[in-house]
C-alpha cells in the first residue's frame, strides 16, 4: 500500500509524460503481482467496484469533526478526499492502529469480501495508520475517483513501453485489442507483456473496442473540407455508444465501455445472430411513433417492414429517462421507446473492418442494413454535399431546427481507417450555434482542484415579474483571465454568504450559451439548460435588460 | 478602557486612537507601527515609524534610506509612551525583526501579535507569551486542515530528490525574505554543505541575515556563473515568481520545489506547477494557533485577517469571546 500510495502521489505531481511514465515502468518492475495489476486498475478506472461509499467517509468525518469547521475546510479545500485526508484523527474509542500496512492487494480484497460492518471498521483502521497522502491515495482508491492526470490511453502506451523495455515487441495497438477481454489484477496480460506468456485470448469474450473520436472544427479546417475527401453525416443529439454482438453473447457499450445492457432490455433481447453480428458504431436516441406521411424530413428516420410508423427523434431529455436505470420497468419502456442510429461497423459477420476506409465500412453496413428486420435500428446515412457553402447551410439547418436532436455535423475523411483514439485530421464534429441568454449572477461558489482558490461556480438567472430567478450554473467558457476578473468582482460585490456559496449583487449580466432547454420540475423555474457556459460576459449591460424568463421557455 | 473604545478599522488598517497611530497601514500615514517586514505589512512612505532595527534595516533595503521620515528603532522589550499609550514590542517568532505590538492603555493591555509561528526557526527569536486583555491574530493557515509538518522532514525530501535525480537541478522557489533563510539553515541543519546558488532578488536579505549574525554558508549568486549548466546536480533558490518564467528555463533539467505552507493543499502545489511541494510555512498552522490562545489565554480574541471564520468559530467553543477584524490587504503569498 505505501509503495502505491507514493505513486500515485508522484504521479500527481509530475508534469512530464516522459517523467510519469518512468514512475510507472519503475513501480511495475519493482511491484510483484497481484498489487502491481491492481494499481493498473486504480489508475486505468477498470475497478469494477467501490470499497466505501462516499456518504460513508462523509459519515465518519462528521462523527470525528465539528460541522461548522469541516464546511470551511471543505469549501477552502475543494475536494472531499483531499479534506478529509488532512482533517483524519483517530478517536480514543478506535480500534488499534496497525504497524505495517497491508498490501494493496490485501486492502483490495477485504473490502471485496467484507461486510459493510466490518469494512467500517477496516476503513478507520487503516485511515488511522496512514499519513495524509496515504489517507488521500485509499481514498481516492476505494472510491473510485483517482484521477492524476494519466488517461487509459497513456497508461496503455505506457505497458506497451514497458513491454518493450522487456524486450518484447508489442504495440500499444497489441494491448488495446486485448486490454477489454482482459481483467484486474491482469497476472496474464503482465506475463505477457514482459514475454512469458502468450497473448491472453480475447476472441470469444465480448469487449468493448475503443472508439474513434472527432477533433471540433476550426474555421481554417473548414475551408480544407472538399466533398471528394469527406463524408458529411449529422451528428446526432443522443449517446454514442457500441453495439457488439458475437456468438459469445451480446452487449450495448457506452462511449467509455461501460456496459449498459441492463438499461435496454427491449433492445439488447431481441437481437440475434442470424440477423446481426458483429461490433457496431452508433448512437443511441430516444424515439417518438408518429403517423406521418413518408416524405423525408430532417429527423424522421424510416420506418422498418411498417407502413404506418414512423419515428422521430425525441429530445435528450427524454432519452435521459432511460439512462442509469439497473432494471427498467415495462411501463418506463413504452413510454421512452429508443432505438440505434448505426453510423459505422468495426467488424461484421466475423470479419474486421477496421483497416478498411470510411468509404469500404459504410458500404458494408448499408448492404446489411438492407437485411436487418429491427424496427429500433436505423441507419446514418451520409449527407449530399458539393461545397463550403453547402456544409455551411446544412449546418444551418441543424441550428433552425426547432427540437434540438441535431447537434451538428459530422465530417470524415472517405479514406480513413477506424483507429481508436482521436486521430488527427480524420473525424471532425462541427456543432450547431449554440442558444444564447443574458443571465444575471446570483451566486458564486468556489471551484474544485485547480480552481478551489477562485470563485468560479456561478449560478444566474432570468427575470420574472421583477424578480430573478435562478435558471442554471455554469463554470467554464472563460478564459484564465475573464475567471481572474469574475473572481475579483465575486470577492468585491458579496452581498450574502450560505456555507460556501456566496450571494452577489444582482449587477453583472453573463451571455450564458447552451445547447438545449428543457422542462423541468426541479428547478423553482420549471426550465433546464443542457451544457449552460459563460460566452461572454457583459461588463456593459444593466442588469434590468437581462432576458426574462418567458424567453427562455419559449425555446423549449 | 476596553480597547474597543481605542481601536477601530478603516481602509487604512488597524487604527489605534491611544498611540494615534496605525499598525501595518496599507497607506502613507503620519505615524506607523510595523510588525514585521513583509512587503504587505511594511509599506513606504509614512511619516514616523516604530519598529524593531532588523524592521527598519528590512525596510532601508527594500525601499532605500528614505522610506520613511523618521525611523525609530524599537528594541524588543524597550518601553516607549506614546500620544497617551505605552507601546512595547515582543519576538513573535515569524521573521528576523518580527515582532508583537504590545499596547498598554488604561489598565488595559492589547496585543498585536502580526504574523506568527511557534515551529523553531533559528533566524529569529521565538514567539513570546504575554499575558493580555486583548489578542489580535492573524489567521493565515487558520483551518483545521492546515498541519505544517516538521521542517526537516521536508527538507529532507528535497535532499532524497536531490539524491534520486543526481543530474537535475533542484529548483526551489522561496520568498526572499524569511523563507529563504529558513531554507538554506535546515539545509545546513542537515549536512547540506555545498555552495547554494541564488536568483539575484535574494541576495541582499540573505546578506542582511548574515549581518545579523544568521550563518548561511556558501552562497553564490547565479548571475556569477558563466555557464549555468554547471548547475546540473545543484540546488538553486529563486523567488516563486522565477519559477516558471525565462530566468528559469537556462537551467539544466529543473525540478522544480516551492517552499510554502500552501503547498499541503494539492489544488495550490498545482497552481505552482510544483513537482516538488515543500510544505514550509512561517505562520502557525491550526494547532500553533489554538496552542497560543491556550497560552496567551485573553479575555478576548480579535482576528485579523486569513480564515478569520473558522478561527473565531474554534475560539468561540473553546469558551473565549472571539470576533474577526475581517481586514484587506494582506496577501496570502508572502507566507
Ligand atoms: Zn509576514
Amino acid at each position: 500500500m505505501e509503495a502505491f500510495a507514493e505513486l500515485v502521489d508522484k504521479l500527481y505531481f509530475t508534469s512530464s509524460n516522459l517523467a510519469k511514465s518512468a514512475l510507472i515502468k519503475q513501480y511495475l518492475s519493482q511491484t510483484p503481482d497481484p498489487d502491481r495489476g491492481w494499481a493498473i486498475a486504480a489508475i486505468a478506472g477498470t475497478l469494477s467496484f467501490d470499497f466505501f461509499k462516499r456518504k460513508l467517509i462523509k459519515d465518519l468525518i462528521t462523527e470525528r469533526v465539528d460541522p461548522v469547521l469541516f464546511d470551511l475546510s471543505y469549501d477552502y479545500v475543494g475536494e472531499m478526499s483531499e479534506t478529509v485526508s488532512h482533517l483524519w484523527q483517530a478517536q480514543a474509542d478506535d480500534p488499534p492502529g496497525m504497524k505495517v500496512l497491508p498490501s494493496l492487494a490485501e486492502v483490495v480484497n477485504t473490502f471485496a469480501n467484507g461486510k459493510r460492518a466490518e469494512n467500517r471498521n477496516y476503513l478507520i483502521t487503516l485511515l488511522n495508520s496512514m499519513s495524509a497522502p496515504q489517507r488521500w491515495a485509499l481514498l481516492k482508491l476505494g472510491t473510485r475517483g483517482l484521477r492524476i492526470g494519466v488517461s487509459a490511453r497513456f497508461l496503455k502506451k505506457t505497458l506497451a513501453e514497458y513491454a518493450q523495455d522487456c524486450g518484447s515487441d508489442i504495440s500499444i495497438e497489441d494491448v488495446e485489442r486485448i486490454w477489454h477481454g482482459v481483467a484486474p489484477p491482469y497476472k496474464a496480460l503482465l506475463a505477457y507483456l514482459e514475454g512469458k506468456a502468450e497473448a491472453p485470448d480475447v476472441s470469444e469474450s465480448v469487449t468493448f473496442q475503443p472508439l474513434m473520436l472527432s477533433h471540433p472544427l476550426s474555421d481554417d479546417e473548414l475551408q480544407s473540407i472538399r466533398a471528394s475527401d469527406f463524408q458529411a453525416e449529422w451528428k446526432f443529439d443522443g449517446i454514442r455508444v457500441q453495439l457488439v454482438v458475437t456468438s459469445a453473447g451480446k452487449a450495448l457499450f457506452s462511449r467509455t465501455g461501460d456496459d449498459i445492457s441492463h438499461s435496454f432490455p427491449d433492445i439488447i433481447d431481441e437481437l440475434e445472430t442470424q440477423h446481426i453480428y458483429g461490433v457496431f458504431d452508433g448512437e443511441l436516441v430516444a424515439l417518438n411513433p408518429r403517423v406521418t406521411d413518408a416524405h423525408e424530413i430532417k429527423g424522421v428516420l424510416e420506418a422498418k417492414n411498417d407502413n404506418q410508423t414512423h419515428y422521430e427523434i425525441a429530445s435528450f431529455n427524454q432519452l435521459q429517462q432511460r439512462l442509469n436505470k439497473k432494471k427498467p420497468g415495462n411501463k418506463l419502456i413504452s413510454n421512452y421507446p429508443c432505438g440505434l442510429i448505426l453510423y459505422d461497423v468495426l467488424s461484421l459477420e466475423g470479419k474486421d473492418l477496421r483497416e478498411n476506409t470510411l468509404v469500404e465500412r459504410s458500404k458494408a453496413l448499408a448492404n446489411w442494413f438492407k437485411t436487418q428486420p429491427y424496427h429500433f435500428i436505423h441507419l446514418s446515412r451520409p449527407l449530399d454535399f458539393t461545397d463550403t457553402h453547402s456544409l455551411i447551410s446544412l449546418r444551418e439547418e441543424a441550428t433552425q431546427l426547432e427540437q434540438g436532436y441535431i447537434e451538428g455535423l459530422m465530417l470524415k475523411r472517405k479514406d480513413a481507417v477506424y483507429v481508436s483514439g482521436r486521430p488527427k485530421g480524420k473525424w471532425f464534429k462541427w456543432k450547431r450555434d449554440p442558444r444564447l441568454i443574458d443571465a444575471v449572477m446570483m451566486y458564486a461558489q468556489r471551484g474544485h482542484g485547480k480552481r478551489s482558490s477562485f470563485y468560479s461556480d456561478y449560478t444566474f438567472g432570468c427575470w420574472q415579474d421583477g424578480k430573478l430567478l435562478p435558471v442554471g450554473k455554469a463554470y467554464s467558457g472563460f478564459t484564465d483571465d475573464e475567471l481572474k476578473q469574475l473572481d475579483r468582482w465575486v470577492r468585491q460585490n458579496t452581498i450574502g454568504r450560505f456555507g460556501p456559496v456566496k450571494e452577489v449583487e444582482k449587477a453583472l449580466v453573463l451571455e450564458v450559451a447552451f445547447d438545449s432547454v428543457h422542462p423541468s420540475n426541479r428547478h423553482k423555474s420549471g426550465v433546464a439548460m443542457r451544457f449552460p457556459r459563460i460566452h461572454r460576459i457583459r461588463w456593459d449591460k444593466p442588469a434590468n435588460e437581462a432576458d426574462h424568463l418567458t424567453t427562455l421557455q419559449a425555446m423549449i | 478602557m476596553h480597547p474597543e473604545k481605542w481601536i477601530k478599522t478603516d481602509k487604512t488598517g488597524l487604527y489605534c486612537r491611544a498611540l494615534d497611530a496605525y499598525i501595518d497601514p496599507m497607506h502613507p500615514v503620519k505615524r506607523a507601527i510595523i510588525t514585521h517586514g513583509h512587503a504587505d505589512h511594511a509599506r513606504p512612505g509614512h511619516s514616523e515609524v516604530y519598529a524593531t532595527p532588523q524592521t527598519l534595516g528590512i525596510m532601508r533595503i527594500r525601499y532605500g534610506d528614505d522610506f520613511c521620515e523618521k525611523p525609530i528603532p524599537m528594541e524588543y522589550g524597550q518601553t516607549r509612551s506614546i500620544h497617551k499609550a505605552q507601546l512595547h514590542m515582543v519576538p513573535a517568532g515569524h521573521i528576523l525583526g518580527s515582532a508583537q505590538a504590545v499596547i498598554d492603555y488604561k489598565d488595559y493591555r492589547l496585543i498585536l501579535a502580526g504574523d506568527y509561528k511557534r515551529h523553531p526557526d533559528p533566524s529569529c527569536p521565538p514567539f513570546e507569551v504575554t499575558p493580555c486583555d486583548v489578542f489580535v491574530t492573524e489567521a493565515t493557515f487558520g483551518l483545521p486542515v492546515f498541519r505544517h509538518p516538521p521542517i526537516n522532514q521536508q527538507i529532507q525530501k528535497l535532499l532524497d530528490s536531490m539524491a534520486l535525480f543526481e543530474n537535475r537541478c533542484h529548483l526551489v522557489g522561496a520568498y526572499a525574505l524569511g523563507k529563504c533563510q529558513r531554507v538554506i539553515l535546515a539545509l545546513r541543519a542537515l549536512g547540506y554543505n555545498k555552495p547554494i546558488y541564488l536568483h539575484g532578488a535574494l541576495l541582499r536579505l540573505c546578506e542582511f541575515y548574515q549581518e545579523n549574525g544568521v550563518e548561511l554558508g556558501e552562497l553564490i549568486p547565479v548571475s556569477e556563473l558563466d555557464n549555468p549548466k554547471v548547475l546540473a546536480g545543484e540546488l538553486v533558490i529563486a523567488p516563486p515568481s522565477a519559477l516558471n518564467d525565462r530566468w528559469s528555463r537556462k537551467l539544466p533539467e529543473v525540478m522544480t520545489a516551492m517552499a510554502s505552507g500552501w503547498m499541503q493543499i494539492r489544488a495550490r502545489s498545482k497552481q505552482r506547477r510544483a513537482e516538488l511541494p515543500l510544505i514550509i510555512s512561517d505562520h502557525c498552522d491550526w494547532s500553533e494557533l489554538i496552542q497560543t490562545i491556550k497560552e496567551v489565554n485573553p479575555r478576548e480574541l480579535w482576528v485579523t485577517h486569513g480564515r478569520e471564520q473558522a478561527l473565531v468559530h474554534q475560539a468561540q467553543k473553546m469558551g473565549y469571546k472571539a470576533k474577526a477584524l475581517s481586514l484587506v490587504g494582506y496577501e496570502e503569498d508572502e507566507d
